[in-house]
């Protein structure tokens, strides 16, 4: 591979990776923020609360995976090489 | 030198991503090691399946008991999405994705597939490999394009431009979207637990590795929940429209 596409696809891959876990961040921040207030406001419906929660930071998650992904594929299997 | 990425400093802590062990049949380049993984968690699925159901008794004792917990779960799954009326003929459907995405997730993560030995590649989960993922949110596609016509007909197509049409480009884009987030989303998160299971087995071989692989398997069952709850989302939306939506829901 020639040098100079392999370091711009480490450096591409470190970023795709690092960028995309900013906004998943904050929003698991809040999600589980508000999660927190609902169940200390309502406790009887912690099981409730505790599903939906997870569920959504599932959601949340797959968001940072799409860049890990994308760095994956510029490691592992990079169609420039 | 990035296109393959392979250690070997432990017998049990190989690293490989990007070898596979290839199965040639016609012109068609097949990864053998997942044809071998995932018919073993068909094999299992099956059999435990069989055994649970032979000997069936009015008060469910071991196996049959376990499953008919596990099938209840399976159906709460498809009725919290598809609402009483609509779950009953998906449920097969929602709920051999659940297992067959959940035995396999879990089985790349407890058993100790590096054992065994194949000429290239390792065995692991699965759903690690791209093509299963994208082979499941295809059929899952179908699936929820087959519910929209049967119900509906060629109405089906008016939910592309039902509160407006300025939006018909961005209704047939979320068709392509919508696999391609599913399949995605369960590759990457399961082959990101097996890099960072690896990862750290490299770097420190006991016990560290420990809770990272128990947050592996939460995560690998939450995936499993959350491709079946997305499956069974999609066709509930399938079958009933955008224009009266999450009425029946949670019901």
């Amino acid at each position: 591979m020639d040098p100079l596409v392999a370091s711009a696809s480490v450096i591409a891959a470190s970023l795709a990776v690092g960028l995309a876990a900013i906004g998943p961040g904050i929003g698991q921040g809040n999600a589980s923020g508000k999660a927190v207030e609902g169940i200390a406001r309502q406790p009887e419906a912690e099981g409730k609360i505790r599903g939906t929660l997870l569920l959504t930071l599932a959601f949340m998650e797959s968001l940072t995976i799409y860049g890990l992904v994308i760095s994956l594929v510029l490691l592992f299997a990079n169609p420039l090489a | 030198m990035l296109s393959l990425l392979h250690f070997d400093v432990l017998p049990l802590a190989e690293l490989e991503v990007g070898r596979h062990f290839y199965w040639h049949l016609g012109g068609l380049q097949l990864h053998g090691q997942v044809f071998m993984t995932s018919w073993f968690v068909i094999g299992l699925l099956l059999i435990a399946s069989v055994l649970a159901t032979r000997n069936m008794q009015r008060v469910p004792q071991g196996l049959q008991n376990f499953m008919e917990y596990v099938f209840e779960f399976v159906r709460d799954i498809a009725k919290n999405q598809l609402g009483e009326k609509e779950y009953r003929p998906w449920l097969p459907f929602v709920g051999t994705l659940f297992l067959f995405i959940f035995v396999s997730n879990w089985s790349g993560a407890l058993l100790p597939w590096h054992v065994i030995e194949i000429p290239e590649g390792e065995l692991a989960a699965p759903t690690g490999d791209i093509n299963t993922t994208v082979a499941l949110a295809l059929l899952t596609s179908l699936a929820y394009f087959y519910a929209g016509f049967k119900k509906r007909g060629l109405g089906y197509f008016a939910k592309y431009i039902e509160p407006t049409p300025i939006l018909l480009p961005i209704a047939i884009l979320e068709d392509f979207t919508k696999p391609l987030s599913l399949s995605f989303r369960l590759f990457g998160n399961i082959l990101a637990d097996e890099l960072v299971v690896a990862v750290l087995v490299l770097l420190v071989p006991l016990f560290v590795p420990l809770p990272v692989m128990m947050l592996g398997l939460f995560t690998s069952a939450i995936q499993a929940l959350v491709f079946a709850t997305l499956a069974a989302a999609y066709i509930h939306e399938a079958l009933e429209g955008h224009g009266d939506e999450g009425h029946e829901e949670h019901a």
